[in-house]
């Protein structure tokens, strides 16, 4: 078992079980969903229209609220720093821990969806839509935020100031997010285009976040 | 003189309080003569008076950007060079950029009270300012939330770097996202060449705004120094006057185990 595959499978067990709070996500995901039809009005017409962005908010919320576990926990019983010290190069380690969090705290998100959206009055297209918007456009986000929970574990602080500095650097995400799957609803435009660049978002957050993390790790923790 | 030269902040501070002074003087002049241009400017044919708006607007505009540059420059010093002035430099220059911005937001809303019939709309550059605006004010708060300013610097300058990286991008989606909202509903000043009566008063003032800004950059930064000194030397007494609390306390005590003995 290479150093990497042990990180991701330690971090997932971690997460899943008592205290890892993962599946935590799903629950505020549900939370937020149910509460919508409170502030806009139990109008299923207005819900279904509302629908996509409302799934790809709680899904953005839901992620961002998780994320102050990456590195605290493992801040906290010292793990982090010999993860630091360890031979494999910190970037990687970054990314295998970003990958198990995705794992375990987002791909829930994604199976909970359909559910969610029988709530919301979205019918089978629609629902594929997000959930597949969803799959694509959920790992940038981690690996974003990534950046924002070692900015984070470095300065001892986290929550509001956390969701302060990443969100706005989610904000692209966001906008391709909900209109690949309102392209998929109601069109007219194409489907592919938007999704594309969305898994084009992904792949640099894939490349950027655990770069930056690992920098902000080296520079921040000693 | 090179810049390593100026990694000495004495050596800094005596420099720029000598360049100072005739700074402030070049941007008072400037903006003496960029004003009376303006002021002198013919108004449009469309817009009226409204037009001269611009000339405080896209200088702030082009300036909300430029001081975001400064500070990745600034944030490069500090990660891979530990320049000591780099840190300083990022951390002055964020609240000028967040004020450059405000006033850029502020003249293009009440330019476009007049013009769009609304303070605000969701225009792909209002709205991409606007989020500038956020990240700089995100950015101010992280300065804020650490006393230790290296520990800040360094967290500080991994956030201004990926805001580098990834502001283009929100710049590209947010003026996607607006084109496919609205379409071309907005009228833009753009496209027309302008004619040289505004442009000589514009470049004039964009040249006195980032005197302007170089000026207040040094000050804030010479501020920034004298405040980090206060607070070591604050730091420094604190400390003596816990050490010898503590000597104190800690020989009473033995006294006391003694005499308790």
């Amino acid at each position: 078992m290479t150093p990497l595959s042990a990180l991701i499978r330690r971090d997932i067990k971690i997460a899943l079980r008592v205290g890892g709070g993962a599946l935590i996500g799903v629950l505020f995901f549900l939370t937020v969903v149910v509460l919508m039809p409170f502030a806009v009005g139990p109008d299923l017409a207005l819900l279904s229209r509302l629908g996509p962005a409302i799934l790809w908010l709680g899904a953005l919320l839901a992620s961002l609220l998780t994320l102050d576990r990456l590195f605290m926990s493992d801040h906290e019983d010292g793990s982090l720093d010999l993860i630091t010290m360890s031979r494999t190069p910190l970037e990687l380690a970054c990314a295998a821990k970003a990958l198990a969090h995705w794992l375990a705290a987002g791909l829930p998100l994604i199976v909970a969806t359909p559910v969610l959206g029988l709530l919301l009055n979205l019918d089978m297209v629609a629902t594929g839509a997000v959930a597949l918007t969803l799959l694509a456009g959920t790992p940038a986000l981690t690996f974003t935020g990534m950046i924002g929970a070692a900015l984070a574990v470095t300065l001892h602080r986290g929550g509001l100031l956390m969701a302060v500095l990443v969100l706005p650097l989610s904000i692209p995400v966001l906008i391709f997010g909900v209109a690949a799957s309102q392209a998929a609803i109601v069109g007219p435009m194409t489907f592919g285009a938007p999704f594309s660049i969305l898994c084009a978002l992904s792949l640099v957050s894939l490349v950027i976040g655990p770069f930056a993390a690992a920098a902000s790790l080296k520079h921040g923790l000693d | 003189m090179s810049l390593i030269d100026l990694a000495n902040p004495t050596r800094f501070l005596a420099l720029s309080a000598r360049v100072l002074p005739w700074l402030a003087a070049a941007t008072a002049i400037l903006f003496a003569i960029g004003l009376y241009l303006s002021a002198l400017a013919p108004d449009d044919y469309q817009q009226g008076a409204t037009v001269k708006i611009m000339f405080i607007h896209v200088p702030n505009a082009w300036l909300s950007m430029f001081v975001w540059g400064v500070m990745s420059i600034a944030s490069l010093g500090t990660l891979v060079w530990r320049h000591p002035l780099a840190d300083v430099a990022a951390k002055a220059a964020a609240p000028i950029g967040a004020a450059f911005t405000f006033l850029a937001l502020l003249t293009g809303s009440l330019w476009g009270r007049p013009m769009w019939g609304t303070y605000w709309e969701w225009d792909a550059r209002l709205t991409s300012v606007l989020i500038l605006f956020l990240m700089y004010l995100g950015l101010m708060a992280l300065w804020r939330a650490v006393e230790d300013p290296s520990r800040a610097a360094r967290a500080a300058a991994v956030l201004t770097l990926v805001g580098a990286l990834n502001l283009p991008i929100i710049k590209f989606s947010v003026d996607w996202w607006n084109t496919l909202h609205q379409p071309a509903s907005v009228m833009r000043m753009g496209g027309s060449t302008l004619d040289k009566s505004f442009l000589i008063p514009l470049l004039v003032m964009a040249v006195a705004f980032t005197l302007l800004f170089v000026t207040l950059h040094l000050a804030a930064m010479r501020n920034e120094i004298l405040r980090r000194r206060v607070r070591s030397l604050q730091m420094m007494q604190a400390s003596r006057v816990a050490f010898s609390g503590d000597v104190s306390t800690g020989s009473r005590q033995e006294n006391a185990s003694t005499g308790a003995a």
